[in-house]
């Protein structure tokens, strides 16, 4: 009886925890291509970059202290950036939240059109040429996009387009939890 | 001869292009013996499956230039790996430290092959203890 039942039993066992995890990737609940940030609760990194609208400004992360915002990773070379676009403008009408761009090694001249033709929805827009900061952040795709509480630290990562209902489920609490250590 | 000598030189050519990382970063070999070891253990996370050596994307070679000017500083391995590891977390190395989170997946293969062994040793007992004729669990 045992010989039989106890194969069986891991069999099942196993082929329940298969079922699990391709059902929560089926569902988006699990990206098996999401990588957790060590810098989840840790202090910003600092960075001084040029304004995308206009070089001649530095901006420096400093600067931004003392009030939440969204620090989101774009570039016009990345599909699933134009995707999130509306999500953002939305995000930056609602007057929930500021948001912060580093435009991610790419051309500024495109970079300028683009917010053009679509709209801007960054307080500060800056350029990261060389992609150091965005190693800072630990970015390794766009779009990422990191919640900044008031006191510099990083409050949550999305990993992937924006949307309200990432705001709402992902970023909100957090900031409310933020806001009330 | 001088075709034969032209496919020559494009094939000598087309070895170079398929190399990312073709240069090199070093002139000091112990300098560059690091370099190519560590840009061998850090795992591109973009591309997730490919070593920073071997991949093409812009995010690998700007780890590598990091790596580079990290050598290039004086700085040791332990330094760089920790640099790596403090913004893409462990799973930017391809040979993870033992740690508690990790413990399980390095001792997995040791537990699998306690228990393929435990398993065998059990059917060999049995068989050999067994008496000739159907085996009694069969009958039972």
């Amino acid at each position: 009886m045992w010989r039989y039942f106890v194969p069986a039993a891991a069999f099942v066992a196993l082929g329940a925890l298969l079922a699990f995890a391709l059902v929560r990737i089926g569902s988006g609940k699990l990206d098996v291509h999401e990588i957790p940030s060590p810098l989840i609760g840790k202090a910003a990194p600092a960075w001084v970059l040029p304004s995308v609208l206009d070089p001649a400004v530095r901006v420096d992360s400093h600067a931004l202290a003392g009030k939440a915002y969204l620090l989101n990773v774009w570039g016009t070379w990345c599909g699933e950036c134009r995707a999130e676009h509306p999500a953002l403008l939305e995000l930056a009408r609602s007057g929930g939240i500021a948001l912060v761009g580093i435009d991610w090694k790419d051309d500024h001249a495109d970079a300028v059109s683009y917010l053009r033709q679509l709209g801007n929805p960054y307080q500060q827009v800056v350029a990261d040429d060389d992609g150091r900061v965005a190693i800072d952040f630990g970015v390794y795709g766009a779009p990422e996009t990191f919640l900044i509480g008031a006191d510099g630290r990083i409050l949550a990562k999305h990993i992937g387009a924006l949307s309200a209902a990432v705001w709402v489920e992902k970023f909100a609490p957090k900031l409310r939890a933020g806001a009330g250590s | 001869m001088s075709r034969v000598l032209a496919v020559l030189l494009l094939v000598l050519l087309a070895g170079r292009a398929l190399g990312i990382d073709t240069e090199t970063a070093f002139t000091d070999p112990a300098r560059q013996a690091r370099y190519e070891q560590l840009i061998h253990e850090l795992r591109c996370v973009q591309c997730q499956n490919q070593s920073i050596a071997d991949s093409p994307v812009g995010l690998a070679s700007d780890l590598r230039r990091e790596v580079k000017e990290m050598i290039g500083a004086g700085q040791s391995d332990a330094a760089i790996r920790h640099f790596m590891t403090e913004r893409y977390g462990d799973f930017v190395l391809y040979d993870p430290p033992l740690r508690a989170r990790t413990l399980f997946l390095w001792a997995a293969p040791v537990l699998f092959m306690l228990l393929a062994v435990g398993a065998a040793v059990r059917v060999i007992v049995r068989r050999s203890h067994a008496p000739p004729g159907p085996d009694p669990e069969d009958a039972a």
